[in-house]
């Protein structure tokens, strides 16, 4: 008795986790996978096996929305990373104490105490028409007419996603430099090296890892995102999230299962390349 | 990975004249180190010979660590002066001192390979790269690690991690090697062998050692000169035969070996031929003679005698021995026996005033004899051997 349940323990303490797994993630997504080749038309669909689905994805207006989607994820991912990077150092090797650590560090989550649609709506009186950055620009002459690309437009898009997810970017690279240890910088800079040597030959590679996981983060938010696409945008930008959810709002879903299934390939391919530049695994 | 035992001893007998380099004696004027209200530091005054072997000795928090780095110039000099040769060198960059440190856990680089490691002193400082070459290649033969410089420092044994990182402070060319710790994380066997090893580098090397140490017999086996230091400030610098068998404060006589001590103060002061013999009224126990360069009668003081000095006798032996007018004789209850190896340490209790006292001996001298636990006897030992502590 003893031994038979030695052998099965492992298996019996994995099968709810697999249960789970199996039927919340693996199934939903093979559903999706077989939807994306049924046939439709304004009132039903029918099963089937037709690609029409994935053709129409290549040509000229789906493709767009592709390639805007990427020109969202570079300029959120250059972003982030170029404001993440020196918020976490100087968090991670300028402030003292780990209190204080902690305290800004949760400053960083701001973002995420109000709900989406109240933030969204606050940029309205900042960076509105009439808003405060508009006026502030023409009150001091440096603009005659107020900026129009401030608000609903690609600007304000990148905009509401870095303030939103750029604490996406900051903790994973904050974890790693924690990690550093002190002693290494003094090392590097008893044998000679310069602030920035230790920066380029130490600091960095050593953050690598976190630098990863962060745009990992990046890249599987900015893919599926539509929310602020949606309200940022007002309806002047576009991304495939944004798309497929229309397409599911109009009911075709064959289209929108073809979308998701393009995405997540697309997605899964930027992290396995991000994954084979950067080595993540000490992290972890 | 290589099975410690086997690992090759430093090999080469002769270091290429391209990693020689001109030692240099380091000189501490008046170095005092604040944070700010606490003394860490307090008005060192040293000086560390050109091409010694010298060891900073004392507990956790005595400030030995904070003076070498502030030699090393990661730290800076709240007051005073610090020398390497005739160059003051307050407030250069740590580059600029011709000093290197080897750092306690080594902080070797975990992302670079041994080569790299190693290589590093010499890229910063802008080597050409068939120099840099050279160097290492040499540096890792010394070592003894040619055959890993491949290896990340994750992958080598304890005592390879160490080597890398003594390779990489040496292959710079420092005039002053600073060792922190050196020792400390590695197992006991290979520490008494490493030990050797370390020695031999600063001969074959020749430029000046300076080693952080809490441990005395890592400090007796290694240096020309120990610096003993408590709370921020030195106690006592000698050979490690001075302060092994003439200890001048009751804290150097408690930190570096089996020394007892005995605290009183000063009811005589004889001029000897060289030094003072001292009479010392200890309260509860009487009185005990010992030797000293000067004491002021009526001071408060102490002596010390070591462990392996005193002569244990059973009381009827005692009887028949007279004790003569230069030896202290004491009459203590064994209370525990403990065996060691070679040493047998015995734990007593003075009759008299119930202070605790050890006495070391041989372990095949202590079987001839036949004490045993709650027998009571008589310890002896000469004046000459007792030594006075001022304070």
């Amino acid at each position: 008795m003893s031994e038979t349940w030695k052998t099965l323990k492992p298996y019996a303490l994995i099968t709810p986790q697999t249960l789970i797994f199996l039927m919340f993630l693996v199934f939903p997504i093979l559903m999706i996978g077989v939807v994306s080749f049924w046939e439709f038309n304004g009132y039903s669909m029918t099963p089937a096996f037709t690609l029409d689905n994935y053709r129409g994805i290549l040509t000229g207006v789906t493709f767009k929305t592709y390639l805007n989607t990427f020109k969202f994820l570079g300029m959120v991912w250059v972003a982030t990373l170029l404001i993440g990077y020196p918020v976490a150092y100087f968090l991670a090797f300028h402030v003292p104490k780990l209190e204080w650590q902690i305290l800004l560090f949760l400053l960083c989550t701001i973002p995420f105490w109000t709900s989406n649609i109240i933030r969204m709506i606050s940029w309205v009186p900042l960076l509105g028409r009439e808003g405060l950055v508009n006026q502030m620009l023409m009150g001091t002459g440096l603009v005659q007419q107020p900026l129009e690309f401030l608000l609903y437009s690609d600007f304000a898009v990148v905009l509401g996603m870095v303030h939103l997810y750029i604490i996406f970017m900051i903790a994973p690279i904050f974890n790693s430099l924690m990690r550093i240890e002190r002693s290494l910088v003094t090392a590097a800079e008893d044998l000679g090296a310069s602030g920035v040597q230790v920066f380029k030959e130490v600091i960095l590679p050593l953050s690598a890892p976190g630098i990863a996981i962060g745009s990992i983060f990046i890249v599987t938010l900015i893919m599926g995102e539509f929310v602020t696409v949606r309200l940022m945008g007002g309806g002047q930008s576009a991304s495939v999230g944004k798309l497929i959810q229309t397409q599911i709002g109009s009911l075709q879903y064959p289209l929108a299962a073809a979308n998701a299934m393009v995405l997540l390939a697309v997605t899964m391919l930027i992290i396995v390349s991000i994954l084979r530049v950067l080595d993540i695994r000490k992290e972890l | 990975m290589q099975d410690v035992k086997t690992e090759p001893v430093l090999a080469v007998e002769a270091v290429p004249e391209d990693l020689q380099a001109e030692a240099k004696g380091v000189s501490l004027r008046d170095v005092t180190k604040k944070y700010g209200s606490f003394v860490a530091v307090q008005n060192i005054t040293l000086d560390i010979p050109a091409g010694s072997y010298t060891c900073l000795l004392g507990p956790s928090g005595c400030g030995k660590t904070t003076t070498m780095r502030m030699i090393a110039g990661h730290e800076d000099i709240s007051e005073g002066d610090i020398y390497i040769g005739d160059t003051r060198i307050n407030g250069l960059p740590a580059t600029e001192r011709n000093t290197a440190m080897m750092f306690q856990n080594y902080a070797l680089f975990p992302h670079k390979t041994v080569w790299n490691n190693v290589d590093f002193g010499l890229k910063m400082r802008g080597f050409p790269l068939d120099e840099r070459r050279r160097r290492v290649g040499e540096m890792l033969e010394i070592v003894g690690l040619t055959s890993f410089s491949d290896r990340k420092p994750a992958q080598l044994s304890g005592g390879q991690q160490q080597r890398v990182a003594l390779a990489r402070a040496l292959v710079t060319r420092p005039q002053v090697l600073m060792l922190d710790e050196p020792l400390s994380a590695l197992d006991e066997s290979l520490r008494v062998k490493t030990r050797g090893e370390l020695r031999k580098l600063q001969r074959q090397f020749g430029m000046t050692f300076l080693q952080v140490t809490h441990n005395q017999d890592e400090a007796y086996s290694l240096s020309d000169q120990i610096v003993v230091m408590d709370h921020g400030r030195v106690d006592q610098v000698g050979t490690p035969a001075e302060i092994f068998s003439r200890p001048l404060s009751r804290f150097v006589a408690r930190f570096t070996g089996d020394n007892n001590i005995f605290a009183g103060t000063v009811t005589s002061a004889v001029q000897d031929t060289q030094s003072q013999l001292i009479q010392i009224d200890v309260p509860g126990l009487g009185t005990l003679l010992c030797l000293g360069d000067y004491a002021q009668v009526g001071s408060e003081a102490a002596c010390s005698i070591r462990a392996d000095l005193m002569q244990i006798k059973s009381l009827a032996e005692a009887e028949q021995s007279a004790c003569g007018p230069a030896t202290n004789r004491v009459t203590a209850r064994i209370t525990a026996v403990e065996f060691t190896g070679y040493v047998t340490r015995v734990s007593l209790v003075l009759e008299r005033g119930g202070l605790e006292v050890l006495y070391k001996v041989r372990t095949p001298d202590w079987l001839t004899t036949a004490f045993a636990e709650g027998q009571v006897v008589a310890l002896d030992w000469a004046a000459t051997d007792c030594v006075f502590l001022p304070h």
